[in-house]
């Protein structure tokens, strides 16, 4: 039997511990000048495909991909170091930035020409918050879905997954090719070495544009504006808590 | 700005009109006559999910006329109750059993079905688990970028979102034709679930197979209100330190006050509470009418999910923690001391 050949989307994002900025006319985040990182829920993909491998999950390949600016491919090289095999860049250099169903559709495309039978993606980036990348190339693809793993068991071509549901876990099972996308207690992800950071660089990466895919991906969302979001008044500090019961009565909170 | 507020008018004057007299005809733009909502409800062993509700709350401010759409076993009786819930004029529900879990490999096409059969424009569901996990699926087959999590409506075509965990807010306007949309279930009021009187009508169902078989689930069991609507919260940190001092602190806590519990992710990731209780941009949204948390800093993504409520009170040591720049009242001290006596406090009251 030959392996399992798994596709892990990552995105460059702001980096979770900064702030975005918002430009003055209102239009845009401008975050350029700051520090950007992997999506952490892209992390936690990469993290599992390796483990996957390394619980003796037979893998042929694990390909990660990204769809951005030249910069993103410093996270695919990353990517590599944890223990990709390969990447794939898709340079945009200029015009907004895709949407889910432009990144699913794209995507698309990256499976059937890779013949992924297992991608694995973050539940949400942590810039625009959507949520929807993983479930929609799931039904473009017509395949099976787990969103918000929390744990991973494949056996043979059946994969056991635990998810995250509103109130505690669902178990669900389906069998391959499928789409997983990952919640934050699925692992923990490892530090690249620098022997492994070394040895990425040599990996290979192969570059393309979104005209190689021949795809339409205008936005279907056009954006008004981008604002703070109403700042909370600043509150009073108490000295103690018949203080603070008094204060909470005042303000009609108990 | 003043002819969208003047918009908005004019289209909950028309919601009014149609409520109030539903043979009257009502005068529609050319635009508005064309807008019609399904609104995605769930049921869990054939009872509704109130929270659900939020769809029919956000389908009133777009103004069209509001089918709401249920199934699984049970499906009718739910339908039957959700009659009552004022805003809806038409219930379809599906009755089969394949529906219960909310698989989206079936529920997508049933949903795909009831939509293209009913010509509606806009749809809206909760954005729970299960509309997170359904409506993407549905956007993709019908070619339809989605809009997660919305706070606010401004016209049929233009919506707002938070973004960056809830640091900048986003106000896109739609060209899809079909517009599916998940609704932030604190930003909305809830209906009211009297007075309603919704025809019922079944769907179709086209049957078709779930690769994908639901095998088990283990739901947090608790007879404390529900974390995403309670009026109150109380939420833990780190700074509780282990499982037993949260256990032994914060419940007694929420006990006085009648409160839902909830966490910080450190102290979900250090095992103190259950994943389910975890507020933040990747746990749960509460916007409560008392926030009242100890031991937590105050990171951004914990203050995505909780700086919308009405009033936020923080028990932390550390004078300089960022909890305390959105607290509205805040006690410097040691959360091991203060959490007791303020249960006492209020216990006594």
């Amino acid at each position: 039997m030959s392996g399992l050949r798994v596709l892990v989307p990552i995105k460059r994002v702001l980096d979770y511990t900064l702030k975005p900025r918002i430009n003055a006319a209102q239009t845009a985040v401008e975050n350029s000048a700051l520090k950007h990182s992997m999506n952490p829920f892209d992390e936690l993909s990469i993290e599992e495909a390796v483990r996957l491998r390394e619980r003796k999950v037979p893998i042929d390949e694990i390909t990660v991909f990204t769809a951005g600016p030249p910069k993103s491919q410093d996270m695919l090289r990353t990517a590599m170091a944890l223990g990709a095999d390969k990447g794939i860049h898709v340079r945009i250099e200029k015009g907004p930035e895709l949407e889910p169903l432009g990144v699913a559709k794209l995507l698309k495309k990256v499976v059937e020409e890779q013949k992924s039978d297992l991608v694995i993606l973050g539940k949400q980036s942590i810039d625009d918050d959507a949520g929807q990348t993983g479930q929609m190339l799931a039904g473009l693809l017509g395949w099976p879905q787990a969103t918000q793993a929390s744990k991973v068991e494949i056996t043979d071509k059946t994969v056991t997954v635990i998810k995250e549901v509103d109130g505690g876990v669902e178990t669900v099972k389906a069998n391959l090719p499928m789409i997983i996308t990952t919640d934050l207690r699925l692992n923990e992800p490892r530090y690249a070495s620098l022997p492994n950071i070394m040895k990425a660089k040599k990996k290979p990466l192969e570059k393309k544009t979104l005209e190689d895919y021949g795809l339409d991906v205008e936005p279907r969302l056009k954006t008004i504006k981008v604002t703070e979001p109403p700042p909370r008044k600043g509150g009073v500090k108490v000295d103690d808590v018949d203080g603070m019961i008094g204060k909470l009565k005042e303000l009609g909170a108990l | 700005m003043f002819s969208v507020a003047r918009k908005s008018v004019l289209r909950q004057a028309r919601t009014q009109l149609r409520l109030s007299q539903p043979v009257t005809v009502p005068q529609y733009t050319s635009y508005s006559k064309l807008l019609s909502t399904l609104a995605l409800l769930e049921q869990k062993d054939g009872k509704l999910s109130n929270s659900s509700l939020v769809a029919i709350s956000a389908g009133t401010k777009l103004g069209g006329p509001i089918t709401a759409f249920v199934a699984g076993s049970g499906a009718k009786s739910v339908a039957e109750e959700a009659a009552k819930v004022k805003g809806i004029e038409k219930i379809v529900y599906v009755e089969n059993a394949s529906y219960d879990r909310g698989l989206p490999e079936n529920y997508a096409p049933l949903l795909i079905d009831n939509i293209k059969k009913g010509g509606y424009t806009h749809i809206l569901a909760g954005h729970s688990a299960f509309g997170k996990n359904v409506m993407p699926r549905v956007a993709a087959l019908l070619d339809s970028q989605m809009i997660s999590d919305i706070i606010a409506i401004d016209s049929e075509d233009t919506f707002v979102r938070p973004i960056y965990a809830g640091n900048a807010i986003l106000t896109v306007q739609s060209s899809d034709s079909t517009k599916l949309i998940t609704v932030r279930g604190t930003a909305f009021p809830a209906p009211e679930t009297d007075g309603g009187a919704a025809a019922i009508e079944e769907g179709s169902d086209p049957k078709a197979e779930s690769p994908t078989e639901w095998v088990s689930e283990d739901l947090a069991k608790s007879d404390r209100p529900d974390l995403g609507s309670a009026d109150k919260v109380v939420s833990g940190g780190r700074g509780l330190k282990s499982k037993e001092e949260f256990d032994r602190l914060i419940p007694p806590l929420a006990d006085a006050l009648g409160a839902a519990i909830g966490a910080s992710r450190a102290a979900v990731d250090s095992g103190f509470a259950d994943n389910s209780l975890q507020v933040g941009q990747t746990g749960k949204n509460v916007a409560p009418q008392l926030y009242l948390c100890a031991g937590i800093s105050g990171a951004i993504q914990h203050l995505a999910g909780m700086k919308d409520s009405k009033v936020i009170a923080a028990i932390n040591k550390d004078a300089d923690a960022p909890i305390f720049q959105v607290a509205d009242v805040g006690l410097v001290g040691d959360l091991f001391e203060k959490v007791p006596e303020l249960t006492e406090k209020l216990k006594s009251q």
